[in-house]
């Protein structure tokens, strides 16, 4: 029978059998007398050390995260003060908000489709480089650049001349007699030439897979060679999960970059969103709701639905990651 | 960017000469025959549609330069590679500038934000990263796991609040509101990925070094900096490309011309010339990434290796 002592009440834990008292914990070793002094000491070098970053994570991030809370719970225009309007802007969003609405899908659909294909192109193009170590330097250089200026606003002025009427793409297209005419100006088709856009930048993502890929032991592929898996078969078995921690590491970055999306819907769009509100991605609505139109408030709410998104969707794979996510030992 | 379009035969070449396996000259002896042959072809199948893809994907980027030298006429009729009346032109008009502001003038707003960026994200960022990484004290873990979590935080629920705080600062239309977070490590990429590397270092030199009476400021300079430069580096080189990339900081912050940063200066080329001028656009964007495609020239093997090993993105 095991007895519960009113202490393992307290503290909800059940004793050993045999047990009446809790073991009592063994007492700290008696302190050499500098000791507490040093360990003070440290405290202060610690928190000096990080005093930069203090001031930044309290007054450039806690500090307005909160205030960007009770903001969007006001209308406020900066000329005059914030006015309490409880979850007034909240239900705007959700129920007489038709931008907000679809500014919510389009940039979804940019996530859920961009990110994946991205995903997949490095992880194909890292499986080819992997193949051969001689002259692979080369080619993982030249994939890499494009990642570094992809956000930049010279590439978002190329890919508008690029996808334009006439560009090189529709007459590239033209001549296989696909008549697409320009993306940019295409409702239909300027949300793909985004997601074209963000795949293209897949060096980066790429290159963290490559490594992942070396790490794998050749000892596993030899085993499974010997017991006569074919490439496929070797690829599902010891690859996947293998790469599966630096998959979600790549996934999890990519999603919440994939969110953040701006300057280059901006710029494709001359600031407007359009054509149709089809680059009017959330974060370009948030800037032209809060910085052009001066409703900081509402602007704050979507900020906050933001957050409250990425973090639900971050939630989901974390929690998921058991299932899939494969950890051996040795890694840190 | 152009030469490595043109370059890819000669390396290709290149490789063919140095790759004992393709030529098969080694192996002839120890394996049959047929097997060297399949491997040959299999390296020169992974050769092409490499070569076809590094093609596609740097296209835009070879487009653009070429597109430098098409007069506006061509825009529009021409969108091939090859500019039909190679011109000159497109290049003086950008260097007037826009907007009353000559273009020297953009780029020097550029250098000197991006230079801060660099002096700010590494000295801030090492500081904390040597507290996270070395430095025994309470709170640690809650305080790491905080800088973690913004890594994962959308940036946009802060820019109403910051903005607001600059504007009540007064440090609207000026470099501050760009420059100060940097010197308070706000990039939580820069300080895990010294953290991360300053893990690795072993403990034995800074253990020595306390013995003998050195203090964390003292061990952080002599020991640590220097072990760490691989590191710094490649947060420098990162920090000025993004500081360099960044639009929406300077969209807010930033409201006269000669103020302006390239990406914002583009803002108005794009906007008002778009449809009369497209050769300034396209020449003036070629122009802003030219100190950026000559640090990754320059630095590849920095940026390349540093992704790899700690999982930054570009």
């Amino acid at each position: 029978m095991t007895t519960t002592s009113t202490r393992a009440l307290v503290t909800g834990r059940r004793l050993p059998k045999g047990r009446l008292m809790p073991r009592r914990r063994r007492e700290a070793p008696a302190q050499r007398p500098g000791q507490r002094r040093r360990q003070i000491r440290e405290s202060l070098a610690g928190y000096g050390f990080l005093s930069p970053w203090l001031i930044g994570f309290f007054g450039l991030t806690i500090v307005p995260m909160i205030y960007s809370l009770y903001l969007s719970f006001t209308r406020y225009n900066i000329f005059q003060p914030p006015r309490w309007v409880g979850f007034d802007n909240y239900v705007r969003l959700f129920t007489n908000d038709p931008q907000f609405m679809q500014s919510a899908q389009i940039t979804l659909v940019y996530v859920l489709v961009g990110t994946p294909v991205m995903l997949a192109a490095a992880l194909a193009t890292a499986l080819l480089l992997n193949y051969r170590d001689k002259g692979a330097g080369f080619f993982r250089s030249a994939f890499y650049a494009p990642s570094l200026i992809a956000a930049s606003v010279s590439v978002a002025i190329v890919w508008r001349a690029l996808f334009s009427t006439d560009g090189p793409v529709d007459n590239t297209l033209s001549f296989f007699g696909i008549d697409l005419g320009g993306w940019v100006g295409n409702p239909d088709l300027v949300l793909p030439a985004m997601i074209i856009l963000a795949v293209w930048q897949f060096g980066a993502t790429m290159v963290i897979f490559l490594a992942g890929l070396k790490q794998i032991p050749k000892e596993l592929y030899e085993a499974a060679e010997m017991d006569g898996a074919n490439a496929i078969q070797r690829f599902r078995a010891v690859t996947m999960p293998m790469l599966s921690p630096v998959i979600f590491f790549n996934l999890l970055l990519g999603i919440i970059g994939a969110f953040q999306v701006f300057a280059s819907a901006y710029i494709i769009s001359n600031g407007s969103g359009g054509p149709a509100g089809m680059t009017n991605f959330i974060t370009l609505y948030l800037y032209k709701r809060g910085f052009s139109d001066g409703q900081m408030g509402y602007a704050a709410a979507i900020a906050w639905v933001l957050l409250v998104v990425v973090a639900i969707i971050a939630f989901i794979l974390f929690r998921t990651q058991r299932s899939w996510v494969h950890y051996s030992g040795d890694n840190r | 960017m152009s030469t490595s379009s043109f370059g890819e035969p000669a390396v290709q070449e290149l490789e063919h000469q140095l790759d004992p396996d393709t030529t098969g000259t080694q192996r002839r002896e120890s394996q049959p025959r047929r097997k060297v042959k399949r491997k040959t072809w299999q390296t020169i199948i992974w050769f092409v549609v490499l070569i076809a893809l590094t093609a596609l994907v740097l296209y835009p980027l070879v487009w653009l330069f070429f597109a430098t030298f098409k007069p506006n006429a061509e825009f529009g009729q021409n969108t091939g590679l090859i500019p039909e009346n190679p011109t000159g032109e497109n290049y003086l008009k950008v260097l007037e500038g826009i907007a009353g502001v000559p273009m020297w003038k953009f780029y020097w707003n550029s250098l000197v934000l991006a230079t801060a960026a660099v002096v700010g994200t590494v000295v801030s960022s090492a500081l904390a990263a040597y507290a996270f990484a070395r430095i025994q004290f309470k709170g640690l873990a809650v305080l790491f796991a905080a800088m973690i979590g913004t890594l994962l935080l959308p940036f946009h629920v802060v820019i109403i609040p910051q903005y607001l705080l600059f504007n009540n600062l007064g440090m609207i239309d000026t470099f501050w509101p760009l420059i100060l977070p940097k010197f308070l490590a706000t990039e939580a990429f820069f300080v895990f990925l010294l953290v991360q590397f300053m893990r690795q270092m072993p403990r034995d030199m800074d253990e020595a070094a306390r013995i003998d009476g050195a203090g964390h400021v003292r061990i952080f300079w002599a020991i640590i900096v220097p072990l760490i430069k691989p590191a710094l580096i490649t947060c420098a080189i990162f920090s000025f490309i993004w500081a360099w990339n960044d639009f929406l900081g300077p969209l807010l912050y930033l409201t006269s011309p000669e103020n302006y940063p390239l990406p914002i200066a583009l803002r108005l080329y794009n906007d008002q010339t778009s449809s009369s001028d497209y050769g300034a656009t396209v020449t003036a964007s070629f122009v802003a990434l030219i100190p950026i495609l000559v640090f990754f020239v320059v630095f590849q093997r920095f940026l390349v290796d540093g992704v790899a090993t700690q999982g930054l993105k570009g």
